[in-house]
């Protein structure tokens, strides 16, 4: 097998502090993980986990203080401006509010015509282009011509998603890219991600808080915490018999649209959480360790 | 549909277009119809035309004196304003004073503008070290009188205007430096200006294209009251005799006026009423761009019940059973062309005591809209249509402020979205819910503190004391949640209206949260109005559900029913789209087919 | 928090010395014209020299800032070059006339502009309408036209005020406020315009903020919302606003020192600089940014006190 499309190692970034003689905060302690090529890779966690940290790093918005990234066996940790430029032929982002990430003030054509002509394609090969990408991401022809606050959030998101796809990645980091969508229009987008995964064979990193997302759309997930990750597995395992007990509190948290279900899942997360209480006041287990995974066993259908 | 103002945020998500009156294709077209902007540049261009044309008006110098014309008369002998003490033509040398100051306006708002704008791109995008050298040098022409030094480099300038309007423009260049600063900051940590850095666009050209931009309006603004302030520091200081005394210019002119006045107060007046309509045409033109490029300045925002039109009264029906009855309400938002926009059409809907009611729907269906139409908490230009809100039989719609704020935290209260932006920043969070307290019952601010803190360890915060002394910011999102339900809940109401109370946090925190209204439901015998998007939280906590669409319930019914048996068409597209909790990706991750074909790079 | 307010102060005193010295780098550009001004306008080149010698203008330029220095440090700013006065009594004596006019129309721009503000923000309609309105004509008058159609409206007029002088305020009370009034109220108009505004809209956006509908759910006033809650959250900018206010004025008093004929720090400042006296002009710089200093100190301060997030830091 070839060398991983992307592969961090002990990746650490530090953000600096306020003021003058302030520490810098570190918010990614050492993450290591392999994507390959056409696979969607899930990131999730909560709110301060580092998940957003880690697609900008990969982006190059951050600078990494520890580690390393390498894309395609390349180190790319550090690379250049010019280096960096060059990449974003390979690498791509599609961000989480689609009101922000378009410049309101230019026409969808110019925005997804920009990267192109940037890396030398000429006005012409950007407007066909153009066009194939509006059809490709499901947008009539003639948006070509509108501004974004012409569309709708999901149609905006789509936007964003052709515009990641114009260069024609082999990578595209994808941060929360429906949560600010409504669940009709969350179900569709996701739709069409897995659908031009298909046809392109383009590698998602999917970052995202919301399990029911990530197990929709990834093949392999990573759960982050507090910078780290606690749990790596197939999506299947992560999201339906979860190692880690953190992971088992993140499955057990998120509600079923189901009452009779969800009572159950109240319940049993009711349990878990009082036999975590029980641990910490016994005796002290190692943080990663796994938790007794036999209620997953009984319980999931899954299993 | 329209997008109320202020209303909460996902309202933002609906579809369509939402009103942004700002950036707008034509801003010049615009501007040309607005007759003050019109009315302003017109009076500016023909002063700046007469100043241009002043050797071929006039027929004397400015500084030509006759002994004949002292004094003079208006209208004498080519002296279409008379002569100044000194014998001097007053109106040729207002021509030349006008020159004067578009002279000084250019010096003084070109270099403002040349170095605050270079230096405030440079400071905004670049990194934090070089914004903190450019910030401190500002600063420190920031705080200097600028009149006083002006007057203080005397020696230096040898009072010739120009210099002293170069200098002039160097120290006016700190409000451009941080308009501008400000500008750059706020677009650099924009998405679209990360994801142009991504797509390999150089600095250059994200500066040019994408920052740029954004800073081009403002500074068109600012430049209007650039050049009224350069003219007004040129004027005071000629006033001051700073300068040579053979540059014609108003602030000499008004000087010399000032001391002839008792003999002649018109020698006072032309230059004052010059001096006067230029700068104000400058301020009024200015604004007129703010407004043209901006949007208009806001509207005034009364604390005060929503209005209400009655075009039926209540429905005079027997009393309906159950807590709260919300029969046929409408709220509509008035549109630019003085129509009305409807938002809620028609709700009718009831809750029982101790009951919960999930009120759900997509971003822009209305439901926060009802929810602040039965608190009366709706924005003041928000008007009622129609229908009544009525708890425990008495009508609230139509109440005053003051009545309102009688049930308000006594028989009815509110959880919000955003923990944090519902709580006063610059109040303890104990002083918050002590006043809150009060303002329910009249209660001493000793038990009331008390009973403070007995609320905060009831709603599960580890430490009261050092929560009851803390400000919001110093709290997590999940624990200013808690803070905000233990003020709702203060003085036992008997509903609780929860606006999607957990959609901002994290999922763990949610079901948190959930678990303590829940506790908090059966312990206080509360019924509660559920606002949410979220089907997990409806099937969690919801006895029975609404579902909103487009201003309209389109299915009420038993939560179990309505997952299992949904009844409309539109909640089965609802439940349709959540995505299955059962099924993960299948998939392989495939190996490119279609890949090279696309390789047109 | 001392150690703030320290390190504000050290920041300050740099201020004051990077002010001066570049006031004394630019002024040596014309010390040639200076002794011959000190001389008269009969002196030789040769005559010049010797005086630029006497008042020790010949040595170099950093040099002399030092000895200036030095000797300001010990509170001693010299005499000045025609009258002899020593420029430190000189300056205090007149700072004094100044101050009372700037202090006083601060204050008044404050209440002006904050009630003004407060009330077009939240009542709309014809005060509202006013308000901006006496806020727009504040803008688009230039002070000096304001203060001269105050003399002519107040004094030569109606009578009720002096048109110019100047009574201590140790001689007669009510002839000092007298003496002052027109001028205060001259540089009040352009302040309490620009104030205006500014709590106009900073209190519009408060009270368009989620915290102010939560406060109202709790059955809470709407007075003490808007006095005890939007305002106090308004305030910290509308103070920026203020301290800006007062470094302009204090520009702006130069031009009506001159218009009432008050024996002030602006009228002083005025005729050192015609004459280039070199001692009184770097005094007075250093006595304006010491003021300027001491101003944003207080306000840093009050900000603190009125937004927790600043104080903590």
């Amino acid at each position: 097998m070839t060398a991983p499309l992307l592969g961090l190692s002990d990746l650490r970034v530090s953000y600096p502090g306020h003021g003058l003689r302030a520490r810098p905060t570190e918010v990614l302690h050492g993450v290591s993980l392999q994507a390959r090529e056409g696979e969607t890779l899930g990131i999730v966690g909560e709110s301060g986990s580092g998940k957003t940290t880690l697609g900008r790093a990969v982006l190059g918005l951050v600078k990494p203080s520890g580690g390393n990234v390498r894309f395609q066996g390349r180190d790319i940790t550090h690379s250049s401006r010019k280096e960096r430029r060059a990449l974003a032929r390979d690498i791509q982002v599609v961000f989480q509010d689609p009101y922000s990430s378009l410049n309101p003030a230019l026409a969808v054509g110019d925005i997804l015509s920009e990267p192109l002509t940037a890396h030398g394609a000429t006005a012409r090969e950007a407007r066909a282009r153009v066009a194939e990408l509006l059809d490709q991401v499901g947008l009539p022809g003639d948006a070509a011509r509108r501004l974004p606050r012409e569309f709708s959030g999901g149609q905006r998101q789509r936007v964003a998603i052709a515009r990641a796809l114009a260069p024609v990645p082999h990578l595209i980091v994808c941060d929360e890219p429906v949560s600010a969508l409504d669940l009709t229009t969350q179900a569709r987008v996701l739709d069409l991600l897995v659908d031009i995964q298909r046809r392109t064979s383009v590698a998602y990193l999917f970052i995202s808080h919301d399990l029911a997302v990530i197990r929709h759309v990834s093949h392999r997930v990573c759960v982050m915490r507090g910078g780290e990750i606690v749990e790596t597995g197939t999506a299947g395992q992560v999201t339906s018999r979860p190692r880690h007990s953190y992971t088992q509190r993140l499955v057990l948290a998120a509600p079923v649209p189901d009452p009779v279900e969800q009572r159950e899942r109240r319940e049993r997360r009711h349990r878990l959480l009082a036999r975590e209480r029980a641990d910490l006041s016994g005796a002290r287990i190692p943080r990663r360790a796994a938790a007794a995974p036999e209620e997953w066993n009984d319980t999931d259908r899954d299993a | 549909m329209n997008t109320p103002p202020s209303n909460a945020a996902p309202a933002r998500e609906q579809g369509g277009r939402d009103e942004t009156p700002a950036g707008g294709r034509a801003p010049v077209r615009r501007l040309l119809r607005d007759p003050q902007a019109v009315l302003s540049a017109g009076v500016l261009l023909v002063v700046v035309a007469l100043g241009l044309l002043t050797p071929f008006i006039t027929e004397h110098g400015p500084n030509q004196a006759s002994l004949e014309a002292i004094n003079d008369e208006a209208g004498t002998h080519g002296y279409p304003l008379g002569g100044d003490k000194s014998g001097r033509d007053i109106f040729a040398r207002l021509l030349h004073s006008v020159n004067t100051s578009v002279v000084s306006a250019l010096i003084g708002t070109s270099i403002a503008l040349a170095v605050g704008v270079t230096f405030g791109l440079i400071g905004g995008y670049y990194d934090r070290r070089l914004r903190g050298v450019t910030e401190w040098v500002f600063s420190l022409v920031m705080t200097f009188p600028g009149l006083l030094l002006l007057i203080v480099l005397l020696p230096v300038t040898r009072g010739d205007y120009r210099v002293t309007m170069m200098i002039f423009g160097v120290l006016l260049s700190p409000g451009i430096y941080r308009l501008v600063r400000n500008l750059v900051l706020g677009v650099r940590n924009e998405p679209y200006v990360d994801a142009a850095r991504v797509s390999g666009l150089p600095d250059r050209r994200i500066l040019g294209r994408h920052i740029l931009y954004t800073v081009r309006g403002p500074v068109v603004i600012a430049t209007a009251f650039l050049a009224g302030a350069s003219i007004g520091v040129q004027s005071g200081l000629a006033f001051l005799g700073v300068g040579s005394s053979t540059v014609p210019s108003f602030g000499a002119m008004i000087a010399d006026g000032f001391t002839n006045f008792y003999e002649e107060p018109l020698q006072l007046l032309w230059p004052s009423l010059a001096l006067g309509v230029i700068t104000a045409c400058l301020v009024l033109l200015g604004n007129s761009l703010r407004d043209v490029l901006e949007g208009g300045r806001p509207k005034p925002s009364r604390i005060t019940a929503p209005s209400r039109r009655p075009t039926t009264g209540p429905a005079a029906e027997a009393d309906p059973p159950g807590l709260l009855t919300v029969q046929d309400l409408a709220v509509a938002y008035p549109t630019p062309s003085d129509g009305l926009n409807e938002v809620v059409s028609g709700v009718t809907l009831s809750l029982r005591a101790g009951e919960t009611l999930g009120l759900v729907g997509e971003s822009g269906s209305g439901k926060t809209q009802t929810a602040f139409a039965i608190l009366g908490v709706l924005p003041a230009e928000a008007v009622v249509t129609r229908g009544s809100v009525r708890l425990d039989g008495r009508e609230l719609l139509g109440l005053g402020e003051r009545e309102l704020s009688g049930i308000r935290g006594r028989a009815i209260a509110y959880v919000p979205q955003e923990p944090m932006a519902n709580l006063d920043p610059s109040a303890t969070v104990g002083s918050q819910l002590v006043e809150g307290l009060r303002a329910a019952t009249p209660t001493p601010r000793r038990e009331a503190r008390e009973r403070a803190l007995a609320l905060l360890d009831r709603v599960g915060i580890a430490d009261p004391r050092r929560v009851f002394a803390s400000y919001p910011h110093q709290l997590s999102g999940g624990m200013a949640q808690r803070v905000l339900i233990a003020g709702a809940v203060a003085s036992r109401p008997s509903l609780l209206i929860a606006d999607e109370p957990t959609t901002a946090l994290d999922v763990t925190v949610q079901a948190e949260i959930l678990d303590l209204l829940r506790d908090l439901r059966e312990e206080l015998n509360m019924a509660l109005l559920l606002v949410t998007h979220n089907f997990g939280v409806v099937a969690d906590s919801c006895d029975r559900v609404a579902v909103m669409r487009q201003g309209r319930i389109v299915e009420t019914g038993d939560v179990l029913d309505l997952f299992r048996a949904p009844g409309h068409p539109y909640t089965r597209t609802l439940l349709d789209a959540i995505l299955d909790e059962h099924a993960p990706r299948t998939d392989p991750p495939g190996i490119a087919d279609e890949r090279p074909l696309k390789e047109v790079r | 928090m001392i150690l703030h307010v320290l390190r504000r102060l050290a920041t300050g005193l740099v201020l004051a010395v990077l002010v001066t010295m570049i006031t004394f780098l630019l002024l040596s550009t014309s010390f040639d014209d200076i002794a011959g001004s000190v001389l008269g306008s009969s002196a030789t080149p040769a005559r010049i020299e010797q005086q630029k010698a006497q008042l020790g203008l010949d040595r170099p330029v950093l040099v002399q800032y030092l000895d200036w220095l030095s000797h300001a440090v010990r509170g001693d700013f010299g005499l000045s070059y025609f009258t002899s006065e020593p420029v430190r009594s000189a300056i205090t004596a007149r700072l004094g006339v100044t101050l009372s006019v700037v202090l006083a129309a601060l204050l008044l721009t404050a209440v002006v502009g904050v009630t003004l503000g407060v009330l077009a923000a939240t009542r709309g309609g014809v005060v509202d309408r006013v308000a901006q309105g006496a806020s727009l004509f504040g803008h688009l008058v230039p002070n000096l036209l304001i203060a001269i159609g105050l003399v002519w409206l107040l004094a030569l007029r109606l009578h009720w005020f002096p048109a110019t002088g100047y009574t201590p305020l140790g001689e007669d009370p009510t002839r000092w406020a007298a003496s002052i009034t027109i001028p205060v109220l001259a540089l009040t108009a352009a302040g309490a315009a620009s104030l205006t505004s500014q709590v106009r809209g900073a209190m519009i956006d408060e009270l368009r903020k989620d915290y102010v509908r939560t406060l109202r759910t709790r059955g809470i006033r709407p007075r003490a919302i808007l006095l005890r809650h939007a305002l106090r959250n308004a305030a910290g900018p509308a103070l920026t606003v203020l301290s800006l206010e007062f470094v302009q004025m204090f520009g702006g008093a130069l031009v009506i020192e001159q218009v009432f004929a008050l024996p002030g720090f602006g009228s002083y400042a005025f005729n050192a600089s015609l004459q280039g006296d070199i001692p009184i002009i770097m005094g007075i710089t250093l006595f304006a940014v010491l003021l300027v200093v001491c101003v944003n100190l207080l306000v840093d301060l009050a900000n603190g006190w009125l937004n927790p997030k600043a104080r903590i830091r």
